[in-house]
């Protein structure tokens, strides 16, 4: 458990956004290996070696690649480098760090899956790693790993990078795909999923820049190494971005199944200026409140769920006594009503009220019912939205309500935010 | 102004790579911000005339996302992030600093026309160097007044127009597909 450097193994190495120098740590031996593996068999290596999505909701990504209809072409790879979930930049690091390490990686996903075409679909705040990725891929193709023939072996592969411009619901799968036809980024229904009818209604894999990056290193090392590191139902490692109040915020390459607690209060240092920890946030802005009572759980899809949240895409948000909570659930709350798409109306006209109440309790306008009222808005968005993003635009707020009611209560009370009050007094 | 004809080369090449023409819409309306500084509606007239599509659609997809501005700004973008990972760390602070300092509000251009900055609501991806802003999309961390102090000393006396920026790696030029626009204003919106 603790540190486990996999993918950021060779971070420390100067240059590694070269492709010489990645290759001298023994890059692209991952694909060289894939191109002498039958595809099939490549998918079956990944099923076995319990590689679950990186991206957010874990989903096994040998079987994902294993619904792709028989016999139905083109298909598509579209790496997922949109990252805007609030709490996020792992992708980010990942990019910067080693563009060529994700670049290996959607070439085996694309050979496996039997892709002659691959996008990466990166966000258009992301200019820098942009740049890295765009040299990465130009490297790539003179060596010949890009082309008509690739390495000689008589395999074809383009990869086309797509530079989003500012809308965070193009993270979500289908706004994704839809997003990269030239429209505006509305979710589509599912099913069908875009394994059957993704991009332009073609056999589509959308994976995360972390899933893909894992894939080098299981193609050399096998599953079954793979497999001995992590959890039962989570094997390998993670990036958590650590964010908020820690001695040392940052990226952290974890075992799977690590207690919570090592990551804050050894790799991270502990919690700020000797303050006591509040609580706490895995999974980026979405996802579910955790208390000081939770520090043992392991950072693991399924025990973070056991324990009422979620891991998301791998953000911890750290807050000590000091933080309001009300304030922290009012930004995420008008980041998702800042971000919905429009399409449907309890995610549009929900996310608009519960911004609304929330700058009411900060200004100290509101009515002690007004939390009632929030959870009563919450309802009537959760499960009735028509993608994730609405849905998860409640949790965080409610779970806070659920844990901090009284902080709520305390701005009706105070006709305000009693810690902005209590940090003025601190420094009059 | 009509588009440059590099830019209009610039969208045919890019549109022929896409299996269907209309996914170079957004890539087309970068290569315009870029070369303009933000898009108008003749703008995506000529977009529309080179990719042979309608023009109601290139703005419909425009107005979707909030990057693609449509008037002109100041030749430096500064963007500070004041969502709840950046506010644990003080982003209020500095955003009340920033905006004291620049002597306009959130969303305006300073009198000498060098910097139009925002806050945003949205995640930059750099939560762990917080405090944090963009400035003509680099990225620039752990923010104190010292810090924005020199940040904003630096950009009131560049006169570089906007975004420009040294060539990146060599090793792209004998490349020209890769080529993309590197727009001189980008932005969210608050
Ligand atoms: C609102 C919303 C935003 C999302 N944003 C991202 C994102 O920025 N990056 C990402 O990889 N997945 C994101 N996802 C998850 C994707 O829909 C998809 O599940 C994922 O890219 C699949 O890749 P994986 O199987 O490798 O995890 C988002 C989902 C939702 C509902
Ligand atoms: S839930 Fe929100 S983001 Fe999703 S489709 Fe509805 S309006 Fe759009
Ligand atoms: S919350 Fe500000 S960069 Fe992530």
């Amino acid at each position: 458990m603790g540190l486990m450097p996999v993918l950021t193994k060779d971070f420390h190495t100067e240059n590694l956004e070269q492709l010489a120098v990645y290759e001298k740590s023994g890059g692209y031996n991952g694909f060289k290996k894939a191109l002498e593996m039958q595809p099939d068999a490549l998918v079956e290596l990944v099923k076995q070696s319990g590689l679950r999505g990186r991206g957010g909701a874990g989903f096994p990504t040998g079987n994902k690649w294993s619904f792709l209809p028989k016999g139905v072409y083109p298909r598509y790879l579209v790496c997922n480098a949109d990252e805007s979930e609030p709490g996020c930049f792992k992708d980010r690091y990942l990019i910067e760090k080693s563009p060529h390490q994700m670049l290996e990686g959607i070439l085996i996903a694309s050979y496996a899956i039997g892709c002659n075409l691959a996008f990466i679909y990166i966000r258009g705040e992301y200019l820098p790693q942009h740049e890295a990725l765009e040299a990465a891929i130009a490297e790539a193709r003179q060596a010949g790993y890009l082309g008509k023939n690739v390495l000689g072996k008589g395999y074809e592969i383009d990869v086309i990078l797509h530079r989003g411009a500012g809308a965070y619901i193009c993270g979500e799968e289908t706004a994704l795909l839809t997003s990269l036809e030239g429209y505006r980024g509305e979710p589509r229904l599912k099913p069908p999923f875009p394994a059957i009818k993704g991009l332009y209604g073609k056999p589509t894999v959308v994976n995360n820049v972390e899933t893909v990056a894992n894939l080098p290193h299981i193609v050399i090392n096998g599953a079954d190494w793979f497999k001995a590191m992590g959890t039962p139902t989570g094997a390998g490692t993670r990036l958590w971005c650590m964010s908020g109040h820690v001695n040392r915020p940052g990226n952290y390459e974890t075992e799977n199944g690590t207690p919570i607690r090592e990551l804050i209060e050894d790799l991270g240092g502990g919690v700020w200026k000797n303050r006591k920890l509040k609580a706490f946030q895995p999974g980026g802005a979405s996802m579910m409140v955790l208390l000081p009572e939770h520090l043992d759980v392991g950072l693991d899809f399924d025990a973070i769920q056991k324990a009422g949240s979620l891991a998301g895409a791998g953000a911890m948000v750290v807050m000590d006594e000091t933080t309001c909570m009300v304030d922290a659930a009012r930004r995420y709350v008008k980041f998702f009503h800042h971000e919905s798409c429009g399409k449907c109306t309890p995610c549009r006209e929900g996310t608009f009220w519960m911004a609304n109440l929330f700058d009411r309790f900060e200004a100290g306008e509101a009515k002690a019912t007004d939390v009632d009222l929030l959870l009563d808005i919450g309802y009537s968005i959760d499960g009735r939205s028509f993608c994730p993003l609405g849905d998860a635009s409640t949790w965080f707020p409610r779970s806070v309500i659920k844990f901090f009611r009284d902080e709520f209560l305390e701005h009706v009370s105070e006709k305000g935010c009693p810690f902005k009050r209590t940090a003025q007094e601190a420094v009059a | 102004m009509s588009l440059a004809k590099a830019t209009a080369e610039e969208i045919k090449t890019r549109a022929a790579r896409y299996p269907s023409k209309q996914s170079a819409i957004i890539p087309a309306l970068w290569a315009v911000q870029h070369e303009q500084g933000y898009v108008t509606k003749e703008a995506m007239g000529e977009i529309a005339k080179i990719l042979g599509l309608p023009p109601s659609l290139i703005e419909a997809t425009a107005s979707f996302y909030s990057m693609f501005l449509t008037r002109p700004e100041g030749r430096h973008d500064v963007v500070i992030c004041i969502n709840a990972p950046c506010m644990l760390r003080g982003a209020d602070e500095m955003t009340a600093y920033l905006g004291q300092q620049l002597g306009v509000r959130d969303g305006q251009t300073t009198k000498d026309g060098a910097i139009t900055w925002h806050s945003t609501i949205e995640c930059l991806g750099a939560c762990g160097g917080a405090p944090m802003m963009q400035v003509d999309h680099q990225f620039e961390e752990n923010l104190t007044p010292e810090r924005i102090d020199a940040i904003i000393q630096k950009l009131r006396t560049d006169p570089a127009p906007h975004g420009a920026r040294p060539p990146k790696a060599a090793t792209v030029a004998s490349v020209p597909a890769e080529k993309v626009a590197r727009p001189r204003a980008k932005r969210t919106q608050a």
